[in-house]
């Protein structure tokens, strides 16, 4: 609890936001890693191979986290943008628009991923499956919102423009996802599946997803720490804190 | 709002107000009072921050720090409707000026005893009614401009260089319609280089120099 | 109607935009050329066979007028931030929303509307079948005032930046995917035999969220421009 209320307090001062993230970084960097590698070992070597697609199946461990994440950024984004429009609060600002590149990256990673699974299973390297073809629409969201940015020259205004087009698109997401599956069963009869009607997975391949499930969520942490620090050093380098932060203490005149 | 104005409570009244934009201060901190019947000039070279001041007086940005008060209350928001007039005149390019002052007629409510003709006529448009602003030149457009404030109700004026873009009888144009608002129980805020001295009955200074660091 | 209310305003809004739109006629009437050109892009590319193309003219106008719309919703705003007429809705102490609103409307009028009458033409050179004319119709008027909502907040977002345009249609057709699916999906609904009003349905509830919630949206949205 101790912890979480140090958390909460560092948002409102841009030196104790730095301050606790410095300190929390490297710990989630190396659960992440631990974890990543318990998961890959026990996917990659451990799990048995999928009855139906054999062991190309396995790149699952990969691409169905990345998918997760890649939702779950989305959402954070689009949380961190609803605080700073609310509060203007300049590390919200910040942390919003650092998660983005972040879930940029699991959603290409969940499409090249699961363009790989389809090669070996459909025989080509795209198919218009309805997970992977709203994938493709949360990326170009996810352009949108860092385009936006990026666009903006006034760095605060642009990233509160950027968080509202995060939350126009969180409100969106739940209606893209409806209409793409809707569009799938419409055209095809029934849905075209990349994870060929599984209803129950067996234990040995539940372990891995959830270790992997964990590991990309500090993975995570980590990142957007470490990117919102970067960020927020930029911005106030003509502060005194971010000067001591970046050289050192300064040192007394000759 | 009251129709006439009460004379104690400042129409518009700003405590501790400042801008900081980027890090860079633009303007403050700062105190200012206007009451009903008179204009407060704000003088200031380039750069000394008068149009923000001026559009966070009109509620168009946020201020950094401070408050602002309209009619006592506490309100960054606009609680009633401001005259404005900034260097972009808010004109349509292919409106006539009778057009265009029906617009501002629709958004703002009109004056009573002041027609749209009428008030084209007093500030020297009279045969220019018609015409597309686009062809009017940036004296005539300013002038459109005046028009549209004589001819909507709005018992606070913010206006930023009136004099500017005009000659010698526009200036005396813009004392005149200051002179007849403040007679009329309203107020003005107007900015100025400092180039031009405003002809007025009731005229009290403030100058703004650019923000200590 | 009392000059000053919210009312006038709207209706305000609404005239001046007419007007300065009627001044520049042959411009407003772009997006139709556009359509028009682009649906003879089709057959040239694809080749005449009349049931090739008939069997895609559904989604394929469906697309056309989403492109088309886009191209208006650039100059949304952008004379309002230059002329400073947005100031003068801002200083007016009007609702934004209503505002906004009536800026929408106009859109939709200026180039929903034209789209949604040339689309029996197109069908026509086209080849869609007789029986998925009406269904194509209504979809299209469900939806392109949906488009005009959802552009209307993206051009408020980007109001102030120079070349816009291309960032505007990254930001907008990633949101209109719904409209586009459910719209040319009751077209192919009604050729294969399927239901309509399911998808016809959706269209129209979605229409009812975006005229409710789209210009207070959009008003936040060009407020943020300010503070």
């Amino acid at each position: 609890m101790n912890t979480f209320l140090i958390w909460l307090n560092s948002f409102g001062s841009p030196e104790k936001f730095h301050r606790v993230a410095l300190r929390f970084e490297p710990w989630l960097l190396a659960l992440a890693v631990i974890l990543g590698a318990a998961a890959l070992y026990l996917g990659l070597v451990k799990a048995p191979g999928d009855y139906l697609q054999g062991e190309s199946a396995r790149i699952m461990y990969i691409h169905i986290p990345a998918a997760w994440m890649s939702l779950f950024i989305y959402g954070f984004m689009a949380f961190a943008g609803f605080c700073a429009l609310v509060w203007h609060f300049k590390v919200a600002e910040l942390m919003a628009m650092a998660a983005a590149p972040i879930g940029a990256g699991f959603t290409a990673v969940t499409l090249i991923t699961g363009s790989l699974w389809g090669r070996p299973t459909w025989g080509t390297y795209w198919v218009w499956d309805a997970r992977l073809t709203s994938e493709l629409v949360l990326l170009f969201l996810y352009f949108g919102v860092i385009g936006l940015y990026n666009a903006i020259e006034d760095q605060r205004k642009g990233a509160r423009a950027a968080s509202l087009l995060a939350l126009i698109g969180l409100i969106n997401l739940p209606v893209i996802h409806f209409s793409v599956n809707w569009w799938n069963t419409l055209h095809q009869g029934n849905s075209i599946n990349l994870f060929a009607g599984k209803s129950s997975i067996h234990e040995s391949m539940l372990w891995p997803l959830i270790l992997m499930a964990f590991a990309t969520k500090f993975w995570f942490g980590a990142s957007l720490l470490a990117r919102t620090r970067a960020a927020l050093l930029e911005f106030e380098a003509g502060k005194e804190w971010a000067q001591t932060a970046l050289y050192g203490p300064r040192r007394p005149q000759a | 709002m009251p129709d006439s104005p009460d004379d104690s409570v400042p129409l518009l009244a700003a405590r501790g107000l400042a801008v900081v934009r980027q890090g860079e201060p633009i303007f403050g901190p700062l105190d200012l009072e206007l009451r009903a019947g008179e204009v407060l000039l704000v003088e200031g070279g380039n750069g000394s921050g008068k149009t923000t001041l001026l559009r966070v007086l009109a509620g168009l940005l946020a201020p950094s720090h401070g408050q602002i008060l309209r009619a006592g209350i506490e309100s960054e928001d606009l609680l009633a409707p401001v005259g404005f007039l900034s260097h972009a005149t808010g004109l349509r390019a292919d409106l006539s000026p009778l057009e265009q002052l029906d617009f501002f007629a629709c958004l703002y409510g009109v004056r009573p005893g002041i027609a749209a003709m009428a008030a084209l006529h007093s500030v020297g448009l009279a045969g220019f009614e018609q015409m597309p602003v686009r062809r009017l030149s940036a004296g005539q457009r300013k002038r459109c401009a005046l028009a549209a404030l004589l001819h909507t109700a709005n018992h606070l004026w913010l206006l930023d260089e009136p004099y500017a873009n005009l000659d010698r009888d526009g200036q005396i144009l813009v004392d005149r319609l200051l002179e007849g608002h403040i007679a009329r129980g309203g107020a003005a805020l107007i900015t100025s280089h400092g180039l031009i001295e405003p002809q007025l009955s009731r005229v009290r200074r403030m100058r703004l120099e650019l923000a200590d660091a | 109607m009392r000059k000053g209310s919210v009312l006038s305003a709207f209706f305000g809004v609404i005239r001046r935009d007419a007007l300065s739109l009627w001044r520049r006629r042959a411009d407003a009437l772009n997006p139709i050329w556009f359509a028009a050109i682009v649906i003879t892009l089709f057959p040239l590319a694809l080749g005449p066979e009349a049931a090739k193309l008939a069997r895609i003219a559904g989604g394929v106008i469906w697309v056309i007028v989403l492109l088309a719309s886009l191209l208006s919703l650039d100059a949304l705003f952008r004379a309002d931030l230059e002329e400073g007429s947005l100031d003068v809705m801002l200083t007016s102490a009007q609702p934004l929303a209503v505002l906004a609103g009536a800026k929408i409307l106009l859109h939709w009028i200026a180039t929903g509307l034209p789209l949604l009458a040339i689309t029996p033409l197109a069908a026509t050179a086209l080849g869609l079948s007789p029986r998925a004319l009406p269904v194509l119709l209504t979809s299209l008027a469900l939806g392109t005032p949906i488009i005009s909502v959802i552009g209307a907040c993206a051009a408020a977002l980007t109001a102030g930046l120079r070349r816009a345009g291309m960032l505007l249609s990254l930001i907008v057709l990633p949101l209109v995917v719904p409209v586009l699916i459910f719209g040319a999906g009751a077209v192919e609904a009604s050729l294969t035999g399927a239901s309509t009003t399911q998808p016809l349905l959706l269209l129209a509830a979605g229409l009812a969220a975006a005229i409710s919630l789209g210009p207070l949206v959009c008003a936040a949205a060009l407020r943020l421009g300010n503070h």
